[in-house]
């Protein structure tokens, strides 16, 4: 269960956002410029909100009052970035294996035969990522996330960079990934098509404010887009 | 002449096989040996200051750093001469910095191979740190954070993601360094004078060689080593840098 309530300001905008989210594909809806990579941001401690705490599980991630602000090294949340960020001098199979080999985790060579199979990507283990397609890089990109065995998956607009024809080679996995994985799962779109076929909940930010947070009707007809 | 005037020329040790090559003395293989070996103390003991220094200046902002930069390139645009002179008056046996290190640790600079190291280190440190550090603001700090994001501390980031992406600048750092210290003069003789076999360097001797009558010959083979060893260095730096840079650009 992850708990976020938090206020931060960047200039002039400010972004106010309370909201829960189980297990399960959250959704984070909202137009360009509402806040979106700002708020999974600093779920994943890369920005520090100004004010309020956010706790998964358990465990406080972030907490003004209490001047907690675990650093993002220490949070273990995976997060697939927009635009891949695989590390350009390593494998694709070492790139695979960084998150574990820093979170100090023993080899398990089966987990790693099942994201890789599901993923589908084993014929690319030994290249190097500056040759692969967009849709291959970013399936890496979130295998990578995955096998440091996060307790939250933050995807960030996972498809945007991609081209048409490379969404719909991504999504099936991600439906699959939500089916069979288990790690709950925080979705930032702004699209509502993309966003119907994987949420189970959505979270409609607009200007940095929840407007709504609710079920999949959230993502009214209006919003949808004939992309996918 | 010159054996009687430097002495103890004719040590077993200075006398490899490839003397008949270019036909060296010993004396001239002494100043080889010697410069190389200062040439690449000062690198290996610059470098961990120079990604220390490099890695501040492309990352971090803080108060005075204009003035750290420009502290750091003074010994490029100081006279050498200046900065063996500061080097003498704060290093030297009775200077405040050298006096302490005589008195507390044994160590001893002035007029030794290891103060030549010094000044070399000194005059080839902006040279060392400026590739590096443009290697290092060309990294996209977005790789870093997801480094982060994996579970990779700050140590690990640095060792795992932003030393081997600034590799290339890395070596060319190196390799100036280098090709400055073996080449170093002027705040070298300013500081350590120039004693056969302890602080007589390729430049120095050639230096010495172009006073004497007669020395013509020894300072072209002298200068003909200099420039092999140059050009060995930039041909092994153009070599390395590209087989990294090749690492990151696919198969």
């Amino acid at each position: 269960m992850l708990g976020v309530d938090v206020e931060k300001r960047l200039g002039d905008f400010s972004l106010s956002a309370r909201f829960q989210s189980g297990s399960g594909v959250t959704g984070v809806f909202g137009p360009s410029g509402a806040g979106k990579t700002t708020l999974v941001n600093m779920i994943a401690g890369l920005v520090a909100p100004d004010r309020g705490e956010i706790t998964i599980d358990q465990t406080v991630l972030f907490d003004a009052a209490r001047r907690i602000n675990l650093p993002p090294h220490g949070r273990r949340i995976g997060y697939v970035f927009q635009e891949g960020r695989l590390f350009p001098h390593l494998s694709v199979k070492h790139n695979l294996d960084y998150g574990r080999r820093m979170c100090g985790l023993p080899p398990d060579a089966a987990q790693m035969a099942r994201i890789v199979s599901l993923l589908d990507i084993g014929g690319l283990l030994e290249r190097r990522p500056g040759k692969l397609s967009g849709g291959e890089r970013q399936r890496i990109a979130i295998g990578r996330a995955l096998l440091m065995r996060p307790r939250l998956l933050l995807l960030d607009e996972p498809l945007a960079s991609l081209d048409v024809a490379r969404k719909r080679e991504i999504l099936p996995y991600l439906e699959r990934l939500r089916d069979e994985v288990g790690v709950p799962m925080v979705y930032v779109s702004h699209h509502a098509a993309e966003l119907r076929r994987i949420a189970t909940s959505v979270v409609r930010l607009a200007a940095g404010k929840v407007e709504a947070a609710g079920g999949k009707e959230l993502l009214d007809a209006a919003d949808a887009d004939a992309i996918l | 002449m010159r054996s009687e005037r430097h002495g103890s020329p004719s040590q077993p040790w200075t006398k490899p096989n490839g003397c008949r090559l270019l036909d060296l003395s010993p004396d001239e293989w002494i100043a080889i040996r010697l410069s190389l070996r200062i040439a690449v103390v000062a690198t290996l003991v610059a470098l961990p200051f120079g990604v220390a220094m490099a890695w501040l200046l492309a990352r971090k902002s803080f108060w005075g750093k204009t003035l750290l930069n420009g502290l750091v390139h003074l010994p490029l645009v100081l006279p050498p001469v200046v900065t063996g002179y500061l080097l003498l008056i704060s290093f030297g046996r009775r200077g405040l910095l050298g006096a302490f290190l005589a008195d507390h640790l044994g160590i001893v600079l002035s007029f030794r191979w290891t103060g030549a190291a010094l000044a070399c280190g000194i005059m080839g440190f902006p040279l060392m740190v400026r590739p590096i550090r443009l290697a290092i603001e060309a990294i996209d700090a977005r790789l870093e954070e997801a480094a982060a994001t994996l579970g990779a501390n700050r140590i690990w980031v640095f060792l795992t993601v932003t030393l081997p992406l600034a590799l290339p600048g890395l070596i060319a750092g190196v390799v100036l360094c280098f090709a400055k210290a073996l080449g170093e003069f002027g705040a070298t003789i300013t500081f350590v004078a120039n004693i056969p076999g302890e602080t007589q360097t390729i430049s120095a001797a050639i230096y010495t060689f172009t006073q004497v009558p007669n020395g013509d010959a020894a300072a072209g083979r002298l200068v003909l080593v200099a420039i092999a060893i140059s050009l060995a260095a930039l041909i092994a730096a153009e070599w390395l840098s590209r087989r990294a840079g090749m690492r990151f650009h696919g198969e």
